[in-house]
């Protein structure tokens, strides 16, 4: 883990090579009165993965349902690969090549492990009702190549003995990386994970760092990553946007970040200047 | 271009040239929409403390007011017949949460709501074999005579009626700000494992709402059952409840009221002004599309609060 | 031992998908399905076919139908009977417009027409979920039931304002009217029955299926992931009512005969939704479990006094009917609460490891 990272961070440190694939400018969401995220913007490269990280409640959560379209800012402009973003449904934005997992595990309960991922290949599949009634000849064909692609995930993920399991009946680790998996059959461009590794023992964190980490590298998939555990983040990531009360207030690569006076008030509770 | 003028033109100018009649049309409206939140607010009271959808609430109703004519008919006085009643709603409230609640405890809503349409079924068999199953005149002593105000006519009774619902309801908010069992029903109502955790006593409390319902199907099924006489349609006036519980939200007790007046009010007017031009009978779906087409507008329903959703 | 898939290998994921991927369950299901196809005509009798095995029949059609959009997708509907009746009402001026007409593709027609309404009162589930929803079906229910009522089109200004089958014949026998034998209409109702049941499974089995799931399961993590949830609730609105106009046409051409819009009453809706609650939510299997327990229940209860040498006035045993009705559905519910189906599989479990569990 540590290796990787630093053949990571090694590689021109804060400077990552590739171009711009998503740049939030200026992004406000509110809630009623409450402000979620108070004029926030940050790119994301190709390749990178980038951390987002901040004390509950810094807006980070909310910063991903922007990113999918699940939330529109009332202010604040997105361009995705260059093109400016107007009010976007989720679905939209994962046609787009936007995959996600979720803070609290938001796998289908009542399906298979496999089933799950198939449903992460649903944007690619195109047979209607009809075939899907008869289930012959293209309605099957294509079931068939999805189960590949779907059986590649899963000998990614090393869950090959649990994919008839109803996820329900699985213990929270492996569901957290099931979830991951039904992000991957999409075979996103861009993949974002909210707390991958929350609740996770030592073990498990490791586990899952190193999909993440094969994850991009394997597949160049762009990540970012929403974490708590500030060891795993300085680990992974190779830039890092530090938010406190919906603000950012760094940017930078692990070392500059770790550095900055006002990332270390916030994670040590400095009493914050409410003036404004 | 006729049917048009039919539909946007002519109602409307009948209610202007017939102000009186369309005052009573409005009145009459309100009143049975009296009738329709005294059962809708049954259903919120269970929804709101267990969030079981009670179908019952009807049949509820009608028990209720079988017991009561029934008791009435072995010569108990009213007054000693109502407390009899009374009485037979909560043991009916304590068997039911022995029986039927406490093994489907943390049941998916849906079975919860499949049980209860079991129980309607039931209490419709158990009251018609305890009361038989023929009409009954309810008479309670209030006054049928029809009184006029400015020309306008009004039923006595109605407004007895109308009275009668709006101290109950007052009496319920009462009851549920003001007393200590109305705090732990509310904050059962928002979270059960914390209610729970904070010790207030979860089957206690079904029993106190079941029990409040069912004193509440009571009045409804006195003030029905005296104005039409007792016998199983009663039940089916719970399928009207329906709307107006979709239309004030299933959680608010002011929305029931303010649902029940609209659909009441709108129910009357559209049968009384449009219903002849499409064959008449219309008020029994009319109240649902007129719901219907509310919640497609705001789908929190009146009092509700937009819901943001959080993943 | 008997029940056992060791040594079944599975060479390809085609093998491993199929809808009956254990040879055991392949054989019961063929068995099952010549026994109702060769045995049953023989052996039942005219009552057997017209009281219980056609009312069966139909009845699971159209408790698949309700499945598929509250067991699958997740919506509850209490409406069910008002899509049975669009089913029914097409079906009769379908045949009496096209005297020619094939029973089949009439039947077919008027699924598509139900679906189409269906669709139409799907449009509620797009802003409000649960109860609300199924409380807006019920608008369905008594809108339909008024119009066929009241619009005297769709009995063809037939004064009795009743519908009745015209005789129909198809490949030279008799299969509508009064003159079609039970059998003839048993055969009809089971080929339609087998074909859809195919059809059903194979659609949530793939894509569509999964896509319905997903949506009951976590709705915003499906739209998340890339599911548009407005086209797969209609689509689940659509298809679900399509069953269920197939089932009501059936039940008016193969099963009542002559029929008023009183017979699609809000009273089939719930006892539609007790088969589907009673044989298990997401199951078609449960869908017939279901049905052969809410058809013969009321049979059993009406010819349970006298078995034990007792009769009873009518009307008090109508009442006790209702009433152990009731209790048999809450007790159910208390008992398994996710039906008939789960029963069925549990005992599958214990069987594979029969007669040595561990």
């Amino acid at each position: 883990m540590a290796q990787a990272a630093e053949a990571r961070t090694g590689n021109g440190a804060g400077r990552p090579a590739g171009e711009v694939v998503l740049d939030v400018r200026d992004i406000s969401l509110s809630f009623g009165g409450v402000r979620a995220i108070d004029g926030v913007s940050f790119d994301i490269r190709e390749g990178e993965v980038r951390a987002i990280i901040g004390p509950n409640g810094a807006g980070k959560s909310s910063l991903l349902n922007v990113i999918n379209g699940f939330y529109h800012p009332q202010e604040g402009t997105i361009t995705y690969r260059g093109v400016p973003r107007s009010r976007m449904r989720p679905h939209q934005a994962a046609a787009s090549g936007i995959a996600r997992t979720f803070q609290n595990i938001a796998l289908f309960k009542g399906m298979t492990v496999l089933d799950n991922l198939m449903t992460g290949r649903n944007l690619k599949m195109h047979r209607n009702f009809l075939w899907q009634a008869l289930y012959l000849g293209p309605a099957k064909r294509e079931e068939m190549e999805h189960r590949d692609a779907v059986e590649r995930v899963i000998d990614f993920l090393e869950i090959q003995a649990i994919r008839k399991t109803p996820v329900n009946r699985l213990p929270y680790g492996l569901q957290k990386r099931v979830e991951l998996g039904r992000a991957l059959a999409a075979e996103p461009d861009l993949l974002l994970l909210d707390e991958p590794m929350a609740g996770m023992n030592t073990e498990e964190k490791e586990d899952m760092c190193r999909f993440v980490l094969d994850t991009n590298d394997q597949l160049g998939t762009t990540i970012v990553l929403i974490e708590h555990d500030m060891g795993v983040v300085m680990d992974i990531s190779d830039r890092v946007v530090v938010l406190d009360y919906g603000r950012k207030i760094a940017d930078g690569t692990p070392d500059e970040v770790r550095a900055d006076q006002r990332v270390i008030d916030a994670y040590l509770g400095v009493a914050h200047d409410d003036g404004d | 271009m006729e049917i048009l003028t039919a539909i946007f033109f002519t109602p409307f100018a009948e209610m202007w040239e017939g102000p009186v009649f369309f005052t009573e049309v409005v009145l009459n409206g309100l009143l049975t929409g009296v009738m329709y939140s005294l059962v809708a607010l049954g259903f919120v009271l269970i929804f709101k403390a267990s969030e079981i959808f009670n179908f019952a609430q009807g049949i509820m109703v009608l028990f209720a007011a079988l017991s009561l004519v029934g008791l009435m008919e072995l010569g108990i006085p009213a007054w000693l017949a109502v407390i009899l009643t009374l009485v037979i709603m909560v043991l009916l409230a304590l068997v039911i949460e022995r029986v039927m609640l406490r093994p489907l405890v943390n049941q998916d809503p849906f079975i919860l709501f499949m049980s209860t349409i079991g129980l309607t079924f039931f209490l419709e068999g158990f009251g018609e074999t305890l009361w038989g199953s023929n009409v009954k005149r309810l008479d309670i002593g209030i006054p049928k005579d029809v009184i006029e105000y400015q020309g306008v006519l009004l039923s006595q009774f109605d407004i007895i009626a109308a009275v009668v619902g709006a101290l109950l309801v007052f009496g319920l908010a009462i009851f549920f700000t003001k007393t200590t069992i109305g705090r732990a029903l509310r904050a059962v109502a928002d979270d059960h494992q914390a209610a729970l955790s904070v010790g207030i006593p979860l089957k206690t409390i079904w029993v106190i709402v079941w029990s409040v319902s069912g004193g509440v199907a009571l009045v409804a099924g006195i003030m029905w059952g005296a104005k039409s006489g007792v016998q199983f349609s009663l039940s089916l006036i719970a399928l009207k409840a329906l709307p107006v519980l979709i239309l004030g939200g299933l959680t608010s007790i002011s929305g029931a009221i303010v649902g029940g007046l609209i659909i009441g009010v709108g129910e009357k007017v559209a049968e009384i002004y449009w219903g002849p031009l499409i064959g008449g009978a219309i008020e029994n779906w009319f109240a649902y599309i007129l719901a219907l087409v509310f919640l497609l507008f705001r789908p929190q329903g009146l009092f509700g609060e937009r819901i943001i959703e959080r993943v | 031992m008997i029940y056992r898939e060791a040594g079944q290998f599975k060479t390809s994921y085609g093998a491993d998908q199929a809808m009956l991927p254990i040879a055991q369950d392949r054989w019961v299901i063929a068995a099952v399905v010549a026994v109702m196809l060769i045995l049953v005509p023989f052996l039942a009798s005219e009552y057997m076919l017209q009281a219980i095995l056609i009312p069966f029949l139909i009845l699971s059609l159209a408790a698949i139908g309700l499945n598929l959009l509250t067991g699958y997708a997740g919506q509850l509907s209490l409406g069910t009977a008002a899509f049975m009746a669009v089913g029914g009402y097409m079906a009769y001026k379908f045949t009496t417009a096209f005297p020619g007409l094939n029973l089949l593709v009439v039947f077919l027609l008027s699924g598509v027409c139900a679906a189409g309404v269906g669709l139409v009162f799907g449009i509620p589930s797009l802003r409000i979920k649960g109860f609300y929803l199924a409380v807006a079906t019920l608008a369905a229910q008594f809108f339909l039931n008024w119009t066929f009522n009241k619009v005297p089109w769709f009995y063809n200004y037939n004064p009795s304002g009743t519908i009745t089958v015209p005789p129909r014949e198809m490949l030279g026998v008799m299969v509508g009217g009064p003159e079609a034998t039970a059998e003839t209409r048993y055969f009809i109702a089971l080929l339609v029955v087998v074909v859809l049941t195919v059809a059903a499974k194979n659609l949530v089995r793939g894509r569509i299926g999964r896509s319905w799931m997903a949506i009951r399961d976590m709705d915003i993590a499906a739209e998340i992931i890339g599911f548009r949830p407005y086209q797969t609730k209609l689509l689940a609105f659509a298809i679900s009512s399509f069953y269920c106009g197939v089932a009501g046409a059936m039940y008016l051409c193969l099963y009542l005969g002559s029929a008023e819009s009183e017979a699609y009453s809000i009273e089939l809706s719930f006892e539609v939704l007790f088969m589907v609650i009673i044989g298990g939510l997401g199951s078609l299997l449960g869908s017939f479990l279901g049905a052969a327990f809410i058809v013969l229940l009321p049979i059993f209860l009406t010819n349970a006094p006298q078995l034990v040498g007792l009769t009873l006035p009518i009307d008090l045993q109508k009442h006790i009917e209702l009433m152990v009705f009731g209790g048999l559905i809450v007790y159910f519910l208390i008992v398994e609460p996710r039906g008939l189906a789960r029963l069925w599989q549990i005992a599958k479990e214990k069987l594979r490891r029969w007669p040595f569990p561990y």
